[in-house]
């Protein structure tokens, strides 16, 4: 009987109550039997972790934080024989606005805090597709208008800065930004035009895309800033910035169209073949059906194109622009400081870290998220 | 419809419409707007290159470059032509790509694997590993090893000191150096004889086994031979090879070979950055064969080392090869960054002394483009060729 009544007491039958298990199949124990001890390899190698961390870990806290300087003002703050964290935090102005004059830097903060505005929101759960859409659109479009007008000044009053005095984060966020703005229209012409079916265009297209992609950035930008002044008719001369940004440019549209061919090719022909049957138009197709879907399935590898830019954008340095890490390097040779090259490299890579981290990861959540296939 | 009401029957869209007439119409304006850019260019460039006084064409090459440079793998010194800083320089880029391709393959493999590894803490720190170097620019890695480590090293009276009598200081490492006697050449030959007869044996090997099902142990047959012939030669002809060992000599190191530190900092950071790319991609190579694979191998009876050879390295390749190649093209184009840290490269020596003595801008930057264009594509058919191999046969 399913339901019977428990047996009563003068049957004398009396169940045990069940024992907890053993400690050594449940719980921490099991834990790490499993992942850390299972095999005798796997207990030399667990060894050998715990050596190493031993050997970096403790040695790293104890001079990053235990031993290390958090205030003062100079390097005679800095005396415990530990990390020298002054030196980041009386020169994180210039790490952060270059040398912007201290009197406008307000403007770089509204920039940073516009791009805060759009970005943010795309984010958070709670935020409705339109608003992220057009929030979107803001970004790509009236955003690099407003924040060009911003920094530059020399209209409504602005007192004008020129581009020699930008840097730090600034410049390396300002060189990325336009970089991917203007590398996306390009990257999606040429990757269209290596599709097409007319001959030349893809030849053209195809010569410019291996061209760019097969010679390091470096050259690229050597290139913009030898060659391009001796391209350019006589009196008309570009600054350094701006020839920087045609070589990322350029270069960056040419891997930004491999990506998109990559969700071209991805789209099934019965797309193309219906979007034609419904009697449109090249552009019209394009534009309402291809395109669409194409760019919805490479977001990650263009936010993975995005990542190298922005880690790319260090390479400035070397034409004589100051970008984060031209900031640091400019600053760690100083000699009123000594040595703090490893606390300079340490905040410049965190710097990086951060944003390219968190864009990465955004990128594998959107995979998961776009991976509506089986 | 009936009865024809228009006389003549169109015959097609009009011209303007016409998709194929269209075609050709664009294709001629956009061929005529890029030789028009082109032609621009090429004009403004000779009237720039006319009022600098610079000429063109490529009669610089045979003029004395008159600086030195600090790395050569050919004799080099200030005398010799711009034509020789080009050669010197594609073999220094040569070089640091090569080592750095072969250490960033062997450490981005046993991080592929230490990602998989059922061992939760060697997993961890691989991850943790592969975080942080992938999310660091390389030229700011370049610079961490140059300036924060190798830079600040103590002088050659303080060198730390090494197994082998190496001595690592603020001057670079210094290593032995091997001294080949002519009979060394008996053990060279022995060697390339042992490898081709290695070959051959495998592939024998293989045919009995395809043919028959018997088997030969021809793998450990041709590391014997492989590593036993040589050995055996070196000992019979005298052990002919010395080592110049480096030696403390005043306020430096003499003997032996040095390695500058320009090299160690770009081959350091070439070498963990691209590792760690490598690592992930050879991780989603092995996650991408499914577990069926395995299992089915082991209810075959193949043992765990059979498997991973026969059955699971096999299939991830097919899935690692065209990521590893361009990380491959990668490696090489960042080893361009030499010029950050003054390692004497292509671009350093070629496009940044050469041109800047020579303002031969044009020439130069075109050369340069053409030599990593071509080390791209030798690069690429290599790998292709290899892709083909272990690529899926579709029958």
């Amino acid at each position: 009987m399913a339901h019977s009544d428990p047996p009563s007491s003068d049957t004398g039958f009396r169940p045990i109550p069940p024992q907890p298990p053993p400690v050594t199949v449940v719980g921490p124990v099991r834990w790490v039997r499993d992942n850390l001890l299972s095999s005798p390899l796997n207990i030399a190698l667990t060894a050998l972790g715990l050596y190493l961390l031993w050997l970096v870990v403790p040695p790293l806290i104890d001079w990053g934080i235990l031993t290390a300087d958090f205030v003062g003002s100079s390097r005679d703050d800095c005396t415990s024989g530990g990390a020298c964290w002054v030196f980041i935090a009386t020169r994180l102005d210039f790490f952060v606005y270059g040398f912007y004059p201290d009197a406008e830097r307000w403007r770089v903060d509204v920039m940073f805090a516009m791009l805060a505005g759009f970005l943010v929101p795309q984010f958070l759960p709670g935020v409705s597709a339109r608003v992220r859409k057009w929030l979107g659109i803001f970004g790509l479009t009236v955003y690099p208008v407003i924040s060009g007008v911003l920094l530059l000044g020399g209209v409504f009053g602005l007192e004008a800065v020129e581009t020699g005095k930008w840097g730090g984060l600034m410049l390396t966020l300002v060189l990325s930004y336009v970089g991917i703005v203007a590398a996306l229209p390009i990257g999606i012409l040429l990757a269209l035009g290596r599709r097409s079916h007319m001959p030349i265009i893809r030849t053209i297209c195809v010569l410019f895309i291996e061209l760019w992609r097969g010679v390091p950035l470096i050259s690229v930008l050597f290139m913009a800033s030898v060659m391009l002044p001796l391209f350019l008719p006589e009196g008309v001369n570009f600054d350094k910035l701006l020839r920087a940004l045609i070589g990322i440019v350029m270069f960056q549209s040419a891997y930004m169209a491999e990506v998109i061919r990559g969700g071209l090719q991805g789209l099934p022909k019965g797309q193309y073949e219906a979007a034609s049957a419904l009697g449109l138009g090249y552009w019209r197709a394009t534009g309402l059906i291809i395109l669409p879907q194409a760019l919805k399935m490479v977001i990650p590898g263009i936010v993975n194109t995005f990542i190298a830019l922005f880690k790319d954008t260090t390479l400035v340095l070397i034409i004589g622009l100051f970008d984060i890490l031209g900031t640091v390097q400019a600053s760690i040779v100083d000699p009123a400081w000594g040595r703090v090259a490893i606390e300079g490299y340490i905040f410049a890579a965190f710097c990086f870290w951060v944003f390219c981290f968190g864009m990465s990861r955004y990128s594998q959540g959107l995979e998961k998220k776009l991976h509506t296939g089986h | 419809m009936a009865g024809p009401a228009v006389p003549t029957p169109p015959s097609g869209p009009a011209p303007w419409r016409n998709p194929r007439v269209r075609a050709v119409a664009f294709q001629v304006v956009a061929l005529v707007l890029v030789l028009w850019v082109f032609w621009t260019i090429f004009q403004n460039t000779l009237t720039n290159m006319e009022s600098r006084g610079i000429t063109t064409g490529f009669g610089f090459l045979d003029n004395t470059a008159g600086f030195g440079i600090l790395f050569s793998l050919i004799p080099y010194d200030e005398t010799n032509t711009y034509g020789r800083t080009f050669v010197v320089g594609i073999l220094n880029t040569l070089l640091v790509s090569g080592l750095g391709i072969l250490f960033a393959t062997i450490i981005g493999f046993i991080l592929g694997v230490a990602r998989l590894s059922p061992n939760w803490l060697i997993a961890k720190m691989a991850l943790v590993y592969i975080e942080i170097t992938r999310n660091v620019p390389l030229l700011l890695q370049i610079f961490f090893w140059y300036f924060a480590v190798l830079r600040t090293l103590p002088g050659p009276r303080q060198s730390l000191e090494f197994p082998f009598s190496a001595f690592l200081n603020n001057r670079g490492l210094y290593a032995p150096s091997p001294n080949l006697e002519p009979a060394f050449w008996a053990v060279a030959i022995t060697f390339g004889l042992a490898i081709a007869g290695a070959v051959v044996l495998v592939r024998w090997a293989k045919r009995r086994q395809d043919a028959t099902g018997r088997r030969f142990p021809a793998w450990s047959v041709s590391l014997a031979a492989v590593v036993g012939l040589p050995l055996l030669v070196f000992w019979l002809a005298g052990s002919p090879l010395t080592w110049d060992l480096p030696a403390l000599q005043g306020f430096n190191f003499r003997g032996g070979v040095r390695l500058i530190p320009e090299f160690i900092a770009l081959w350091l950071a070439l070498t963990l950055y691209t590792a760690g790319f490598i690592g992930e991609i050879v991780r989603s190579g092995i996650q991408s064969v499914s577990k069926g694979q395995t299992e089915a191998s082991q209810a075959l009876g193949l043992r765990p080392g059979q498997t991973l050879r026969l059955i699971v390295i096999p299939q991830a390749m097919r899935v690692i090869i065209p990521p590893l190649t361009s990380q491959y093209l990668n490696l090489t184009k960042n080893s361009s960054l030499a010029t950050a840290i003054g390692y004497p490269d292509l671009v350093s020596v070629f496009m940044g002394t050469t041109l800047n003595q020579t303002g031969q801008a044009v020439e130069i930057v075109a050369m340069t483009m053409a030599v990593y264009l071509t080390i791209s594509l030798s690069i690429s058919f290599l790998m292709n060729l290899y892709n083909r191999a272990v690529a899926l046969k579709e029958r």
